[in-house]
């Protein structure tokens, strides 16, 4: 029942829209021949950051995926839900939360003030590190406890009756699982952090701690030297690519929370140390994700509501950009909700936002003043950016529709329109709405192209708080993220509670 | 009167070949191994799969290209034949209204086919509030409404129980008695046949022949279907 020449114009347009930018970037860069000793350390510093970041995080997500597959406890239902929400929590949230844990004058250093100790930084090498992990360590834990319950309760019996130990469970069971998961899910957090910017961005800088992203928006921003911009953006497309190829190849695994309700029974993890030492890794993952928002929270409620002007506009601005991206976004992706066209939207996984903008920027300046259209553009870029993620949520619930309603509609004769109304829209409000609520929040959280395009009358929230910080006002800067984070959780809840109401069977 | 001519289908390198004729009104059963093309031969008469080669007339007038929604035939699928989120009377109005325009459906008419199939009252339910044989009966009711001069069934009874499968089978001859349908139903069972069918088909090693009289086929079974039947 898909309208062909629908889907023809959709793919159309992102096509010319992840392609025309991308031309744009090669066609300014010609020969790679502008590449400086400080772009080299930039690669380098991406590479390594993204290295050290997908390691740890996975490292320390083994533990956590296991003590969360073997026992029951009470809460164990949120704490799997909130390590789904870093995916939608802004990044700038995230760090100011980060900085008051371990920032100068925050908690960390504090203590040691106390005991007498130096103080240390996060801004660096390991604030960077420290902040991919701490989005990123939620994901792996995901990833790989989907894996454990994908190991058949038959086998965890059968091993009960072999009188196996956990360390024998461990090697004939969960070894092999973990081999089989753990290189997906190393490689889909490195190609997550190897486009990092807004992380870099604020922890990062400087010649020994910066990304290529920020390379890039530095020579757009600071020395406008376009050419030189492009062939950073070139580098990092190639590079993104590369590894974006890789990652698909070795992963498979959805974004859906579908059957992490369960525990395994098991046989073999009774003891009081392995019951101790589960206790205290999900106590950590629990304190290490929690505190930096609590924090946040507290020093930012109560100034909600004495925010200056400036910070409502903007709000304003990312509420409108929010809801026009993710309006173009699920009008993309219901037409493209197809093998083909979720290989079409992959394209945005493997450009980064920063490369997309530099494109448009290119584009853009031929025709018009680009910073005149900082916010349409950002809406636009944070759309394709989120097509590939709500078609991988999408696309195998239109494909079971089709697979069990098509000929049925076709028995009908149903039109296009009614098929729509009548069995497209009521069938798949759950996942739209669901897509609907992560493009929004995605978007509403975006530190990215518009950094690159923004001027002073056209910040986006998250733009605002960062130059809140810029200027040390913390305060305000922590309220204004209270106030982020309740618009992002509040349009994914909205969006996803519209999903779910009075949807029949 | 439904013509099959010269008609060849398959995919790859299955086949079924069938070059027969079909009275208006007939009850006609499709039998024959599994996997021998049944379904595929309803698929092409019901327009989801087209043919390599030859042409399907009805009446005279050649339907071989028409999209499913055109042809004159009513179809039973296996499952899947009612919307589940939709009501009774919402999924009888589409198949009144294949434009979406439910709400300039004939109310009347619908309330009269779910009474005719005895469920009566029940307008507002939706499947999952329904049994087995409650949806098989909306199902014909949908048929009814559709008054195609082709009713079209692919098993869809194959779950029910014995009891229930023959109290459906006696609903299925109602309703094509009051639209005068010819009746195509594919089973593997060959009791359905002696029961229901006064005409059979059968589709053996990708050639479907007859259609032959049911009671004399099966008094006097040729090799193959001898080998079908077991005996």
């Amino acid at each position: 029942m898909a309208t062909r020449p629908v889907a023809l114009i959709a793919g159309a347009l992102v096509a010319g829209l992840t392609l025309g930018p991308v031309a744009a970037v090669a066609w300014r860069a010609g020969v790679l021949t502008g590449l400086e000793p400080a772009d080299w350390a930039a690669l380098r510093f991406t590479l390594v950051q993204a290295l050290l970041s997908a390691a740890l995080s996975v490292a320390f997500a083994i533990p956590v995926a296991r003590a969360l597959a073997r026992r029951a406890f009470p809460g164990r239902g949120v704490l799997i839900a909130l390590l789904g929400a870093p995916f939608i929590l802004p990044v700038i949230v995230a760090i100011l939360g980060l900085l008051a844990v371990f920032g100068r004058a925050g908690v960390l250093n504090r203590v040691l003030e106390a005991f007498g100790l130096p103080e240390v930084s996060i801004y660096g090498l390991h604030g960077v590190v420290l902040a991919h992990v701490f989005f990123n360590l939620p994901l792996a834990t995901r990833l790989i406890l989907q894996g454990w319950l994908a190991i058949p309760g038959e086998r965890f019996r059968l091993a009960a009756t072999l009188a196996f130990t956990s360390r024998d469970v461990f090697r004939v069971l969960e070894r092999p699982m973990l081999a089989s998961i753990l290189p997906g899910a190393f490689a889909v957090i490195f190609v997550i952090c190897l486009s990092s910017f807004a992380v870099a961005l604020t922890l990062g800088g400087g010649p020994r701690a910066t990304t290529l992203e920020l390379a890039i928006y530095q020579a757009v921003r600071f020395d406008f030297d376009l050419a030189h911009a492009a062939s950073l953006a070139l580098v990092q497309l190639g590079l993104a690519l590369v590894a974006g190829l890789v990652a698909l190849r070795l992963s498979g695994a959805g974004l859906g929370a579908e059957g992490m309700d369960r525990v395994v029974p098991r046989w073999d993890a009774g003891g009081t140390g392995l019951r101790l030492l589960d206790t205290l890794w999900l106590a950590l993952v629990a304190l290490f994700l929690l505190t930096p928002l609590g924090l946040v929270a507290a020093r930012g409620a109560l100034g909600v509501f004495s925010l200056p002007g400036p910070v409502w506009t903007a709000a304003a601005h990312s509420l409108a950009v929010a809801l026009g991206s993710t309006a173009l976004c699920i009008f993309w992706a219901i037409p493209l909700a197809t093998r083909r066209g979720e290989l079409l939207g992959l394209a945005g996984i493997a450009l980064s936002p920063l490369v997309l903008g530099t494109g448009l920027f290119l584009i853009l300046r031929a025709f018009v003043n680009p910073f005149s259209l900082a916010l349409p553009v950002t809406g636009v870029v944070n759309a394709l950016l989120s097509l590939p993620f709500v078609l991988r949520i999408l696309r195998p619930e239109a494909e079971a529709l089709q697979q069990d309603f098509s000929r049925l509609g076709g028995a009908l004769g149903l039109s296009p329109y009614a098929w729509l109304r009548w069995v497209y829209l009521p069938r798949m409000r759950r996942p739209l709405g669901f897509s609907a609520g992560l493009c929004a929040a995605l978007s509403m959280g975006d530190l990215g192209v518009i950094a690159l395009f923004a001027d002073p009358d056209r910040a986006t929230l998250p733009l605002q708080i960062y130059r809140l910080m810029g200027a040390y006002r913390m305060d305000q800067a922590s309220a204004a993220a209270v106030l982020l984070l309740a618009l992002s959780l509040g349009l994914f809840w909205i969006f996803d509670r519209g999903g779910r109401a009075n949807a029949g069977s | 009167m439904l013509v099959l001519e010269d008609l060849v289908i398959g995919a790859g390198a299955f086949r079924v070949t069938a070059d027969l004729t079909l009275h208006s009104g007939a009850s006609v059963a499709i039998i024959g191994p599994s996997g021998a093309g049944k379904s595929t031969l309803l698929d092409a008469i019901a327009g989801f799969r087209s043919p390599l080669s030859g042409r399907i007339l009805w009446d005279g007038q050649e339907i071989t290209r028409d999209a499913p929604g055109k042809r004159p035939v009513g179809m039973l699928f296996q499952d899947n034949n009612l919307f589940p989120h939709l009501t009774l009377t919402q999924n009888l109005a589409l198949a009144l209204r294949p434009d979406g325009r439910l709400a300039s459906a004939d109310h009347a008419a619908i309330a009269a086919a779910l009474d005719r199939v005895g469920l009566a009252g029940m307008e507002n339910r939706r499947p999952s509030g329904l049994s087995g044989g409650q949806i098989s009966r909306a199902a014909l009711a949908r048929v009814l409404l559709q008054a195609r001069p082709i009713m079209a069934l692919d098993e869809p009874f194959a779950a029910l129980g014995p009891a229930l499968k023959i109290e459906m089978l006696d609903v299925v001859a109602q309703v094509a008695a009051e639209i005068g349908a010819l009746v195509l139903m594919v089973s593997h069972d060959p009791q359905d046949a002696m029961r229901f069918a006064g005409q059979t088909v059968f589709v053996n090693a990708g050639v479907a022949q007859g259609p032959f009289d049911t009671d004399a086929l099966f008094s006097d079974p040729p090799k193959a279907l001898r080998a079908y039947l077991g005996r």
